[in-house]
Order: C-alpha cells, then structure tokens, then sequence
C-alpha cells in the first residue's frame, strides 16, 4: 500500500535563508513517525510546508494519492491533515469551547460533533470542566491538551504535532507523551516534531533524524540508537568549526 | 449637566462608535489601517443621492440600499484592490488603501460632479421633539437607536455563529485560524462586508447633518474613526465602540466649554488628546485584546 504522506526531495525557505535542502520522508496509515534534531533542523519547517502555511520552493507532497504541493492551509485540513502548531496557538480570547468548535469547522455536522466532543472529553477531562473559560487563561500544559483536542475535532487522518512538551513541566511531558501513545493505539496517523528525541523513540515506529536541513539518518528506535550517537547530534562535534562563536 | 446634553452626547458617541467599530473590523484581521473607509461612507451618500431624486422609491428602501451599497463597494475594493498585494508589504497594504480612495473620490468627480449635491431626507429627520423638558432632533435618537441595534446585532453575530468566531480567531491568530480550515478569504470578505455595512449605516446621518454630499466627505468620519480607535484600543472591537463614546463625550464637552473665540479650534485641540493617549497610553483605553500578527 502507497504510505499516506509522501514528501519528495523537499526545498523550503524563509526568505533568503534556506531552511531544509531536500528533504524526503514517508508516513504510513496507523504509523506514530518522529522528526527529530536540533534547533534549526528543519523540523518545523516541514511541518509548515506539509500544511501550507509555507510554500515550498521545490519538491512534492503527496497526501492519500494526491499531490498537495503549495495548497492553501484550508484546502490542506480538509483533506485531513491537522497541524498542532508549536506554542500552541491557542485563541486566547476565545472560551475553550469555540476553541474547539473552530476545530471541527471544515467538517461539522451537528451529531457527529457532539461524540467527537465527548471522544476528546475522555481523552482530557479537564477541557469540560473548562469550556466556558477564556483559553489564554488555561495554564500551559491545559493549553498544549486543548491544542491537540482542537486538532483531533478536525477528524484528521493524519495529526502532526509541533513540540508538544515543549515548556512543559516533565509530569505534564509524561502525560502529554502517554496520550501521544494511546493516540497511536487508538489508530491515529501521527507525524510529531519532537527535541525531546530520547522520550520520543520510546513511543515511536519509526524516526527521522535532521541536520541542518536534511535527513541525516532514519529508521526504528532500535536502529537510531545502535547507530546513532544521540548525544553528538545534539550536542555537536566539539571540533566542529561551526559551532564556534566569535564574539 | 442637563439630559439635552446627555442625549446628544450619546448620539454623536453612537455615530462614532459605529464608526470606529467598521475601522477596527478591517484593522483587526488584516492589521490594515484602510484609508479608503470614508470614501465607503462617501458612496452611500451619494447612492441616498441617486436613488432618492432619481428613482422616486421610497426613502425606507433608498435607505437600506445606500447601506447596500456601501457594504457591496467595501467588499468589491477587497476583492480587486486589497486581496492582490495582501501577501506582499504592509507599505504596499496601505498604499492600496489610498490609491482606492482617490479612485473612488474621481469616480464620483467624473461621473456625478465635483461639486457638493443636494440630499433629500424625510422630513422628521429634522424635526425635534421634547423629552422631559429637553429639545432632541428626531435624528439623534434614530442614531442612538440605530446604534443599539447594530450593536445588539453585531455582539449576537461575533458570539454565537461560527463566521463570527472565526472571525474574531482570525483576529488574534490568523495563520491558526486557516489551519483550522477557515479560508483566509471568508473571515476577510466578512471583516470588509460588516465594516462597509457600518459606514453606510453612519453615512444616512453624517450625510442628514448637512443634507448634502461632496467627493470630499469622507475625509472628516476617517480622521474621527481613526482617533476613536486610537483613543479606545486598536486590538479589540469593544476598544473601539469606547473610543467612539469617547471621542463624542469630548468632544461635546470641548463645545461647551471652549470660549467662543476658541470654538473652531475643537479639531486641535482633539489631537492634542490624542496626542496625550499616544504618550501615556499607547495601547488605548481598552487594553489587551489581540496580538500584532500580520496577515500574509
């Protein structure tokens, strides 16, 4: 079977600065994949060009059979991809539950969205006893649960997640890892974008491991860490002349 | 402080807050000062021209149209104008927005005249009427009625349909609101429609003070949209309609307190207010509301 997402020697950049050179990666149905590396990787970028908020300047993406290169961010959710985006972006002056009314904006349908609402209720049961507040009042690790319910309401086929801990408290990185993992169970496509690379190749199939914008290394946990020293990639080469700072 | 006062501050605060609200509904998704909003105003007064000595309808009908009118030129100059340069600079926004404004002020210079026209209303318009003892123009309650309504309207729209909460996400964070698969082009289209809708409504009475319409008039309800906004909050819908109460009490008190030697000086010493709120309060009266993201 084709995989469901299928990027293609992916070129994105910010302006002048180029941020990923040719990045290629596949995420099958059922499949929890992870994109890790550092800071700068190009991590998030590939998020942003999967979703359209970032136009690639060469490659193709293909999602379910069709190619989606240089959709619309709209255009792309309604095929089923939702982006929980870094730092969640939660509307803040929106009370948590128009935040997830918005979710299932491209989709609603009135029956559907009150099982989808009490599906996402079981997964976190702190957002019912939060509907009616402001979401910029919910404190962080409340906001990233409402980010990722928001994106579920969307009934994604693929969900990607943009550092869900990052920020968060190493309980609520915990809790937040434990869902990511019985998202997975329950059959979620997942891509996620993690720093937290070790926590993460504990619950992942497989990963994709960046440098300096492109794919450095992929394959299962297993493989990464027998291969791959974790801790150079993210601390670098000492030698290295790249990472000297001259002031 | 007599209820006459009272009543016509608060009518002069509704026309104002109506103004400043239809400014805001476009500066809040696209962070777009647009300097064409007067000439939207412009356009509905000369549309109560048209229609009301040309075609013989009745005014209820010439009323509603001009508001027409105006909302369909404000959605039109998004469409043509505005959507083509959005993803480009904020400088190439704004100078849309005033290549607009010129565009639509010729318009009528050409093909109407440059010259000011005379403007037909009901005749209660004009008339006063007492209340407990105080002389109010009939015109000054419709506005402040006028103003409950769309207010009332506008509060239900933003609150409990989903357009009006994508509306105000976009506000706050436009990129995450098309990534919940609201297209950038609704809560746009929706932003200029309800901001023209507000001028047209505005433009009945602004242009019933004088009961003519000009290319020019515009220009003075932009400056007071602008300033009201200025003085109540830019970042929040509620900032505004305060600012235009604001702007109205002000200025009231300013007419009634200047000498008449200073009188015609009102408008200095307006932005000398402004010029105060910039200095010691920049963020307005009404604080907080959304971020500065801009659309692109």
């Amino acid at each position: 079977m084709a995989p469901l997402l299928t990027v293609e020697k992916l070129v994105a950049s910010y302006g002048a600065i180029r941020a990923i050179h040719g990045i290629s990666l596949e995420v099958n149905e059922g499949e929890l994949v992870a994109l890790l590396g550092v800071n700068g990787a190009g991590k998030s970028t590939t998020l942003k060009s999967i979703c359209g908020v970032l136009r690639p300047v060469q490659g193709t993406i293909t999602f379910a059979g069709e190619e989606i290169t240089n959709k619309a961010p709209e255009t792309i959710l309604k095929k089923g991809i939702a982006l929980v985006p870094e730092g969640r972006e939660i509307f803040g002056s929106l009370t948590v539950a128009e935040n997830l009314r918005l979710g299932a904006f491209a989709v609603y349908e009135r029956n559907q969205y009150r099982r989808d609402l009490e599906d996402v209720f079981q997964l976190f049961p702190i957002l019912k006893e939060r509907l009616g507040q402001a979401g910029g009042l919910l404190s962080g690790g409340e906001q990233q649960m409402l980010a990722i319910a928001r994106g579920l309401m969307s009934r994604p086929k693929l969900l990607m997640l943009d550092e869900p801990s990052l920020g968060l408290s190493p309980t609520l990185t915990e809790q937040i890892f434990g869902l990511i993992a019985s998202l997975r169970e329950r059959g979620t496509t997942i891509l996620l974008v993690e720093q937290n690379a070790e926590r993460a190749l504990e619950i992942v199939d497989r990963a994709y491991l960046l440098t300096t914008g492109t794919v450095e290394f992929t394959g299962t946990p297993e493989e990464i860490k027998s291969r791959v020293d974790i801790a150079s990639v993210y601390f670098g080469d000492e030698d290295d002349p790249t990472c000297e700072v001259t002031v | 402080m007599n209820l006459e006062f009272i009543i016509n501050t608060i009518s002069l605060g509704s026309m104002y807050a109506l103004l400043a609200l239809g400014l805001v509904f476009v500066y809040g998704i696209l962070k777009l000062v647009n300097f064409a909003y007067g000439e939207y105003l412009m356009i509905a007064g000369y549309a109560l021209y048209v229609l009301g000595t040309f075609t013989g309808l009745p005014w209820s009908i010439v009323m509603v149209a001009a508001i027409f009118v105006a909302a369909f030129t404000s959605y039109t100059t998004e469409l043509v104008a505005f959507r083509p340069v959005r993803t480009k600079s904020m400088s190439a926004m704004l100078v849309t927005s005033f290549a607009v404004s010129v565009f639509l002020q010729n318009l009528v210079v050409i093909f109407i005249s440059p010259r000011a026209r005379a403007v037909r209303f009901p005749s209660f318009f004009s008339e006063t009427v007492t209340i407990a003892g105080a002389t109010v123009p009939v015109r000054n309650l419709l506005v402040i009625a006028t103003t409950v309504v769309l207010l009332a309207v506008l509060t239900l729209v933003m609150k409990r349909t989903v357009l009006g909460m994508a509306m105000r996400a976009a506000a706050d964070r436009f990129t995450a609101t098309r990534l919940m698969g609201v297209p950038a082009n609704l809560v746009i289209s929706a932003a200029f429609l309800i901001s023209g809708l507000l001028a047209g409504t505005v433009a009945i009475f602004w242009v019933s003070r004088s009961a003519s319409v000009d290319p020019l008039i515009g220009a003075a309800p932009l400056l007071i949209a602008f300033i009201a906004t200025v003085m109540g909050g830019m970042h929040s819908l509620i900032g505004a309609v305060i600012g235009g109460f604001v702007y109205g009490l002000l200025f009231n008190i300013l007419s009634i307190t200047l000498p008449a030697s200073l009188i015609s000086y009102r408008d200095a010493f307006m932005f000398v207010i402004v010029i105060l709120f910039l200095l010691f309060r920049p963020e307005g009266i009404w604080r907080g509301g959304y971020t500065e993201e801009r659309v692109g």
